[in-house]
Formats: C-alpha cells, sequence, structure tokens
C-alpha cells in the first residue's frame, strides 16, 4: 500500500511516536518525506 | 548513609482567568493572526470563576483534599457535578486567586518591575493579612502601590498589563531596554513561575511545620528559562524563590527537562541526602503561563469551560530517614537511555520493568503507578485522549506478556494500580509528581506499600534532538529501622573471623592463646 509512496509522519508523544512509525514505513517500502513528534499535553 | 525520605510534600493552584488571553501562547498567536475570530470573542463566555475552580474535583484531589481514586466515584463530567463543599485551602496546599497573586509576584519582585495599583493594593494587603503564610514585614514590602495613571502610562510605553476583569490593576515592566531575554513578556512569564515557586515552597514549609532555614538545598524543576542576553536560561529560580521563601540556610540550582524534570529532580534530592551531601533537600516548581489555556480552542468549540484556567506548583521535601515517611529507594531507579529507542514498548520497559527486573519485583508488587497524570478532561476534547489510562494499558500489557499478570485481569490491574488524572496540563505538573503527596499519605496510613513516580519528557520540542527521556523511582513504606552508621561491614566481620581463626590454631599449636 505504501510501496514507493511519499509519506509525512505527524508522531505522538503518548501514543507512537514519529521514529517508531518511520521505522515502519521503510519496512514496507515507502519514503519518508517528513517526521516529527508532537506532545498534546 | 541514611535512606532518603519523602518528608512532605505541598501541592498549589493559582486561578488566573485574565491571564489566559494574553500570556497563554494559544489565545495570544490567535490574537496575532485573526483577532476579530470567533474564538476569541468567544472565549470570556467559558472562563471559569474561581468558586468553580475551587468546587471542580481533580482540583481537590490535586491539592490533597480528596485522594485521586475518589474521582472514580464522581460522575463526569467533573466541571458539572462541583464538590459544594470544597475548600480552597487543602491538606497539602492551597488554590490561590489571582488578586492575591498579583501580590505575590510583587513580593517576588526583587528589581521593582511590577507596580500595583494603590486601592487595589489596600485591598490584597488587607487580604492576605489573615493568611498566615505572610508575615507582617512581608506584606510590608508590598509598599504603597502605584497610582492608576503612572501604570497606563508604563503600559503604554510596553509595560504587560496585569487586569483583574477588564479592570487594569497593575504592570510588569521589560528589565533591559534592548535585551530581548528580559523583555516585559519574559519577566512576567519568570515573575509567575518564581511567584507560584515560592508559593508552593511556603505551603510546603508551613503545612508540615518544617524550620524554613533547616532546608540545605533547593532544586527547582520549572519549565521556565531566566538568563540575560548573555546568558539565556542560566538560572537561579532556586536560589531566588528560597529568599522569598525565607529559606535562609540553603543555596540551590535549576533542573531542567521537560515534563521530566521533576522527576528527575527527586531523584537528584534522594541522592544528595543518600550520599551525605545536603540532610535536607527540596524540589520545587511554579507554574506557566505558555500553558494557559494551550487547548481552549477546542474546549470552546465543544462548549467545554476553558479548564486550563490554573498555574499549577508543587515543592517536595526529601531529607533524612526519619523513621517513619516513606523512603525512596535509589537503588530502584528506572532510566530512559539513548540506546533504549522510541517504540512504545521500549519507553516502558526501560521506565518500569528493567528496574523492577534489578530487584526481582513483579509488576504487581507496585501498588499504584503515578504517570502523565493529566486530566482527561482537559485533554480528551481536544484529542489527546486519556493519558493517564493509555500509560496504564501500556504497563498492563507489558504485565501481561511477562506473565505478572493474566490477560483477562489487565482491567482489574488498571483501576487497582492506576488512578484517574487530576492534575492541570502545565507541562512538567502533572508528570509523576502530582502522587507523591497522595502516596506518601497512603503509604503512612497502610492503604498501600510501594508507589512508581514515573517523568516523561519530550526532549524533541527543544528541536535539540529527537530523544524522548524518562526516568522513574520507587517510594515504599519505612520500616522504622534505621541504618546504623556504626554497622560492621562484611570485610570486618572476614577480619574478625580470620583473627579468631588465627588465635585458634596459635592455641592448637602452643597449647595458649596467642
Amino acid at each position: 500500500m505504501l510501496q514507493d509512496k511519499k509519506v509525512i509522519i505527524i508522531g505522538d508523544r503518548d501514543g507512537i511516536p514519529a521514529p517508531a512509525i518511520e521505522e515502519c514505513i521503510k519496512t514496507v517500502g515507502g519514503e519518508v518525506v517528513f517526521a516529527a513528534t508532537e506532545c498534546f499535553v | 548513609m541514611s535512606a532518603p525520605v519523602v518528608r512532605g510534600a505541598a501541592y498549589i493552584l493559582v486561578h488566573t482567568p485574565d491571564m489566559i488571553m494574553r500570556y497563554g501562547t494559544t489565545c495570544a498567536l490567535e490574537h496575532e493572526a485573526n483577532p476579530e475570530s470567533e474564538f476569541l470573542k468567544k472565549l470570556p463566555e467559558y472562563v471559569r470563576s474561581y468558586e468553580e475552580v475551587v468546587k471542580y474535583a481533580p482540583n481537590q484531589a490535586y491539592i490533597g483534599n480528596i485522594l485521586p481514586d475518589i474521582l472514580n466515584t464522581i460522575e463526569k463530567p467533573w466541571y458539572k457535578n462541583l464538590i459544594q463543599a470544597a475548600d480552597a485551602e487543602g491538606k497539602m496546599g492551597e488554590i490561590v486567586s489571582q488578586d492575591e497573586f498579583y501580590a505575590a509576584i510583587k513580593l517576588s519582585d526583587a528589581l521593582d518591575l511590577v507596580a500595583l495599583e494603590k486601592d487595589f493594593l489596600i485591598e490584597i494587603k488587607a487580604k492576605l493579612a489573615k493568611k498566615s503564610l505572610y508575615t507582617e514585614a512581608e506584606l510590608a514590602k508590598l509598599k504603597e502601590g502605584s497610582e492608576l495613571s503612572e501604570i497606563e502610562s508604563k503600559v503604554r510605553g510596553g509595560a504587560e498589563p496585569l487586569y483583574m476583569g477588564s479592570k487594569l490593576v497593575g504592570c510588569v515592566k521589560a528589565a533591559h531596554d534592548k535585551d530581548k531575554n528580559l523583555t516585559a513578556h519574559i519577566m512576567v512569564e519568570n515573575l509567575v513561575t518564581k511567584a507560584s515557586g515560592v508559593i508552593a515552597l511556603k505551603n510546603l514549609i508551613y503545612r508540615n511545620n518544617i524550620p524554613a532555614d533547616s532546608i540545605e538545598y533547593v532544586i527547582e524543576c520549572s519549565e521556565e528559562a531566566c538568563g540575560d542576553m548573555n546568558q539565556r536560561g542560566v538560572g537561579n529560580f532556586a536560589k531566588a524563590i528560597c529568599e522569598v521563601a525565607g529559606a535562609t540556610g540553603a543555596t540551590g540550582s535549576d533542573t531542567r527537562g521537560f515534563c521530566a524534570a521533576p522527576a528527575h529532580a527527586l531523584i537528584n534530592a534522594a541522592a544528595l541526602v543518600k550520599a551525605g551531601v545536603y540532610k535536607s533537600v527540596a524540589i520545587v516548581a511554579g507554574g506557566a503561563t505558555a500553558k494557559l489555556g494551550m487547548n481552549a480552542r477546542d474546549h470552546v468549540n465543544k462548549g467545554v469551560p476553558v479548564l486550563e484556567d490554573c498555574l499549577g506548583g508543587f515543592a517536595v521535601l526529601v531529607t533524612e530517614n526519619d523513621g517513619i515517611s516513606p523512603v525512596l529507594r535509589t537503588d530502584i531507579v528506572g532510566r530512559h537511555t539513548v540506546g533504549t529507542g522510541s517504540s512504545p514498548q521500549a519507553v516502558m520497559e526501560s521506565l518500569i520493568t528493567k528496574p523492577l527486573d534489578k530487584v526481582g519485583m513483579k509488576i504487581t508488587d507496585i501498588d499504584k503507578y503515578s504517570v502523565e497524570m493529566q486530566n482527561p478532561e482537559i485533554t480528551e476534547p481536544a484529542g489527546a485522549g486519556n493519558v493517564p489510562l493509555a500509560n496504564y494499558k501500556m504497563i498492563a500489557a507489558l504485565g501481561a506478556k511477562r506473565g505478572d499478570i493474566d490477560k483477562t485481569s489487565m482491567p482489574s490491574f488498571i483501576k487497582e494500580h492506576g488512578m484517574p488524572g487530576f492534575a492541570p496540563t502545565q507541562g512538567h505538573i502533572p508528570s509523576g509528581v502530582p502522587y507523591v503527596g497522595a502516596a506518601r499519605e497512603m503509604i503512612m496510613s497502610g492503604a498501600i506499600e510501594r508507589a512508581m513516580i514515573v517523568g516523561k519528557g519530550s526532549l524533541f520540542l527543544g528541536r535539540m534532538t529527537n530523544q524522548f527521556d524518562g526516568v522513574s523511582i520507587i517510594m515504599e513504606k519505612n520500616t522504622g529501622r534505621e541504618e546504623s552508621t556504626g554497622a560492621v561491614s562484611k570485610e570486618e566481620v572476614k577480619e574478625m573471623v580470620a583473627e579468631a581463626m588465627k588465635d585458634f590454631a596459635s592455641f592448637l599449636l602452643n597449647g595458649k592463646q596467642g
């Protein structure tokens, strides 16, 4: 689904942070163009 | 070496409804971008009164009048089901009104940057005189106040205004005409942090009958930065707070680490006492104006009151073992290291299970976990979910994975070992430390044996790293057995046995003792 797609990641400090999502995206061939973790509290 | 104990804890809230619009970042940014927005027009209708803030159950839990678990028995939304018999004075602190707080800011003003209108000051002095927290000598420092025209002139010249409703009652001016780190706005932020820290430390001293001059060291752990253009953020809030709070026997320093700073400070304080460097170390933090009304846009859109209307503050005193107060286990400390990684499982393992494994404890050996204790009524309307519950779910899942608990018992584990969030979203304030006072009370009453205090911090927001951070420490029941400094060490016992054996051998060989 994400093969060769450009991906923007907004992670959540108290959910799944961006670096963890990024690792997953890489395994399915997606290209991460931006990744940041936000804190909503 | 003496085991460090939690000798006391204090928690304060400051209701600052008229600081939300100007000093909270959400409203301030909206003012700049869209001054005529519907949000800004509607916001005043959703601001709570001081009485409503006092009667709000999570606030009563924060100042120690009810235990956090009691919130499970109060129907939600809590802002509609107020505790009618609530008191602004708490077992562990108080809820301060805005007018009193403006006077506290003036008391914390070492360089005459704050001006308060003279009639307003007369009223406040009379109000404060009835409180035992302030001495006559302290109130005398408030002086006579300024003419309104003088304050209006300063505000026109760039000073930041202090309002009670629509009435201008004071201002804070810049501390330098060119230094960007000493602007009027930054001086407001820093004086607010200092003043609320002073109130927290005073409450700690007053409510626990601690001689102010017995505190030897103070670690301040808030989220603000004081300094000038040549040394931004160098501190030292700690000593500045000690000076005003009367802790004349103390020096101190500031510890920073986003929301994790208080947990770091607690561990540092415990370590300093354990090592014998100081006998009595306080950790203290004031509140952050920037976070006032942080989620107000969502609250207003959903018809919820602006619940982020209070500054938070706290102070905890760590001392040598008194044989009664709960012990801080410096040998069971969890830490998120650079190599830990950022997956939620790795984070929780580093903070929760690794330190437990070190001493052979199970997840169920901790009676209560204090994690990110944000009040869910604030975060859920903003889409940030129930933060404490998310943390408890992860701890329970780890417990099930390790076989400490059965998967089917995860909900009951969460209920028993967790608690509802009750702290204001003031960044560092909700992170682990809000429960230290209640944990002390519950451990000393025998309700629980042991609690884990977990602090987490979003370091990545500082744009210096993508790292997350966190540390944890355990508080547990004091056995009452004081460690003896004159105890015989293992090596000494070996030497004594060897000496006795030598004498015995000599006796056998020579027929007499040598």
